[in-house]
């Protein structure tokens, strides 16, 4: 029995992070309708801050460890944790449990919530169960396989299963698909030129394919290839996988 | 002290990415290596296993390291070659040069050795009036050209054809060659003639080893070229210089190590020459040299033991994370300003050096996971460059601005209401700053930091308020 046929549905806390909150509000309602539509009780705790990402990986243990405290506040109470993105849910699955020490008194409820934390494509396929998200998007895309999300939570094949599934979207798969695209978090702006030379044959690789968009799971990767295409002048969009699965990719711009 | 030049990183940076000989010189190893190594390892059904295996057995060892290196040096000993342990650079580089001079060695061959690199052997022995030839190809062209290797595995592997000829047709036209060669098959064949004579009149051959064999008091040698196998067995005196880490328990063990070496690096089943050393010449044998020393270097090493780097001491040398990362197959093997270079090279640098010297190393990368992905032994490399990253933040090493910036984050992150508003401010700005572009709003250009994101790129603006004070009020979907 999967979680959608049980009888009172599980509760979600959506984890919107930083960049979705900020850059990107859309795919935050997008994943609130994915989720509602596979059955669960969504809820966006208020109070939810950044995942801490940037210190941790900046040598900044300490900090990481009470931005994980808040997490916990925030969300222990759920069934489930989601988060539109491979980044900052790998940094709450794999990484939260790696700054408590065994004798820590919160050591077994970072653990617990760790293993509760999901992907938000990977949570739709292999824990709810979705195999069809109904939604219609014509369009032919190409999709980016962002870095944590494919090495650390093994998101690879979920999110082109569900696009595949919908009518109108044909996926044209591009070289190095694989290859970091340069984003990094604070990499980018503290090493400008490795990064834009990254993601300068990230766009060559996107732009050959042909395709109308490119489509990946992290808002972080997704600003890097739009920002470094629209500089060129290409006309390929970017989306968060969560937008086109919801069909959310309508122009809003004023 | 390994010499370290890592504070230069970002300026080298900026010149090898603009230098578009250099790009093609890296398609090899960002491209083609990979694609090799995928490939043989999808022949081999066992590989995945091996990988998990030649982990284990290295964990072991180094968990037993002097159990296995005291059963080593008895081995070499019963086989007539002697051991002497270097605790720094110094110890080993006074080691080998009074091996030399009690030989009364005046010319010394060498096989490409990333250990003697890490020494600086040849010049201290360059300093001491000997002659010191390198006889691997790649190392050959660099030492002619005085550059650092490029790569673990290709030293020479970003120049063209035409730079070694002209190195060639330079450093040769004293020995008589006076013509110029440009033919790829005739360059390799002129340095096959001029290091023939340079191995007939050596008087020292000095080799690595890629494994050494506690069970046999064996060194292991893995060439493409043969030219360990002529370093090891011409010359009177051959001297070992390596590291402590390379030793492996048994033969049976070693044969893991050696399915998976040479696919790692090159994509090859295996290498051209795997070759198998023990002591001096005997009576009954036919040739082989007359003395035989190993020189196990430390330097470093047995510090690393018990640390958060100990993973790091697992590393075969293959080169495969150099070929994955997308930062080393941007800005090539010498930006980084260390003999080691890439992921292995970020994490081997300050342990060998010090974190205010190498800082920039371990902060070079996008933490995409590629390396630890193809590392054969499975080194955590990512986990081991923030472990560096958190030793350069706790002794202030950090950028004051970055450190600044980093705790007004944490600070806020305690903050839920400042935290929202600042985001909301955020946007706010943002869009203020863009301006209409097709179907969005565009920043072209943003202050301070954010300099170096639109230094290549645009910034899509939010078209909305956060989505913390849509929710908030009421939006749903």
């Amino acid at each position: 029995m999967t979680d959608r046929t049980s009888a009172t549905p599980k509760r979600v806390g959506l984890f919107a992070t930083c960049l979705v909150n900020t850059m990107r509000p859309r795919v935050g309602f997008a994943a609130l309708k994915l989720l509602e539509d596979a059955g669960y009780d969504v809820a966006v705790p208020p109070d939810q801050t950044c995942c801490g990402q940037p210190n941790y990986n900046s040598g900044d243990r300490a900090s990481a460890g009470s931005f994980a405290e808040s997490f916990i506040e925030q969300f222990s109470s759920f069934d489930y944790v989601v988060v539109p993105s491979g980044s900052c849910a790998s940094m709450v699955r794999v990484h939260y449990p790696r700054l408590f020490d065994d004798g820590d008194p919160l050591k077994a409820e970072i653990d617990a919530l760790a293993a509760r934390t999901y992907e938000l494509v990977s949570f739709l396929t292999d824990v709810a169960g979705i195999a069809n998200v109904g939604a219609q998007v014509d369009t032919n895309i190409t999709y980016h396989d962002a870095c944590s999300g494919l090495r650390e939570l093994k998101v690879k094949q979920q999110p082109r299963k569900l696009l595949a599934g919908m009518s109108g979207i044909e996926i044209v798969e591009m070289e190095d698909a694989e290859v970091c695209c340069g984003f990094g978090g604070l990499f980018c702006i503290k090493y400008p030129d490795i990064s834009g030379e990254m993601v300068r044959k990230k766009s060559d690789e996107i732009v050959k394919t042909g395709a109308d968009a490119v489509v990946t799971g992290d808002v972080g990767c997704l600003l890097n290839m739009e920002g470094a295409l629209a500089r060129r002048g290409e006309k390929t969009r970017a989306y968060h996988v969560a937008e086109v699965l919801a069909g959310m990719t309508g122009d809003d711009a004023s | 002290m390994m010499h370290v030049t890592s504070e230069d990183f970002i300026e080298r940076s900026k010149r090898a990415i603009d230098d578009k000989q250099l790009q093609t010189g890296l398609l090899i190893f960002g491209k083609i290596f990979p694609l090799l190594r995928e490939a043989t390892a999808a022949k081999l059904p066992e590989f995945e296993e091996l990988r998990d295996a030649a982990r284990d057995i290295k964990i072991h060892t180094l968990q037993n390291l002097g159990t296995y290196l005291e059963a080593f040096e008895a081995r070499v000993t019963e086989a007539g070659g002697r051991v002497h342990w270097a605790r720094t650079a110094d110890e080993a580089n006074s080691i080998v040069e009074r091996l030399c001079t009690e030989a009364n060695a005046k010319n010394i061959i060498k096989s490409k050795s990333m250990v003697t690199e890490e020494l600086e052997l040849n010049d201290h022995l360059i300093g001491k009036g000997f002659n010191v030839v390198e006889t691997d190809l790649g190392e050959y062209i660099i030492q002619l050209r005085k550059e650092k290797p490029f790569h673990i595995v290709g030293p020479a592997m970003h120049l063209t054809a035409g730079q070694v000829s002209d190195t060639f047709y330079e450093a040769h036209k004293p020995l008589g060659r006076t013509e110029k060669v440009e033919d790829k098959a005739k360059l390799v064949e002129e340095a096959r003639i001029v290091l023939r004579e340079r191995f007939k009149n050596a008087d020292v051959g000095i080799t690595g080893a890629n494994f050494l064999v506690a069970e046999t008091g064996q060194i292991t040698l893995i060439t493409n070229e043969g030219n360990a196998d002529l370093s090891a067995t011409l010359p009177k005196k051959h001297i070992v210089v390596t590291g402590i880490e390379k030793i492996v328990p048994t033969l049976d063990y070693l044969s893991v190590f050696l399915r998976i070496l040479a696919r790692s690096a090159t994509g090859q089943e295996t290498s051209n020459y795997v070759s198998l050393y023990s002591g001096p010449r005997r009576d009954r044998d036919a040739d082989g040299p007359e003395t035989f020393d190993i020189v196990l270097v430390d330097n470093g090493r047995t510090d690393m033991l018990g640390s958060p780097v100990e993973d790091m001491l697992r590393c075969i040398r293959c080169g495969a994370c150099l070929n994955g990362c997308p930062v080393f197959t941007t800005v090539g093997g010498q930006t980084y300003g260390s003999v080691y270079s890439g992921p292995m090279g970020a994490v081997w640098t300050p342990a060998l050096a010090s974190v205010s010297n190498a800082a920039k190393l371990p902060n070079a990368s996008s933490f995409c996971g590629k390396c630890e992905e193809v590392c054969p032994v499975r080194i955590p490399l990512p986990s081991m460059m923030r472990h560096w990253r958190e030793k350069e933040f706790e002794a202030h090493l950090t950028p004051a601005g970055q450190r600044w910036g980093l705790g007004i984050w944490a600070w806020l992150g305690k903050r839920p209401a400042l935290y929202r508003a600042a985001t909301n401010l955020a946007g706010i700005g943002l869009r203020l700053l863009s301006r209409p572009r097709r179907h969005m709003r565009m920043v072209t250009r943003l202050p301070f930091v954010g300099g170096g994101w639109t230094q290549s790129r645009d910034l899509a603006a939010p078209t909305e308020p956060t989505f913390l004070s849509q929710y908030k009020e009421g939006r749903r979907r």
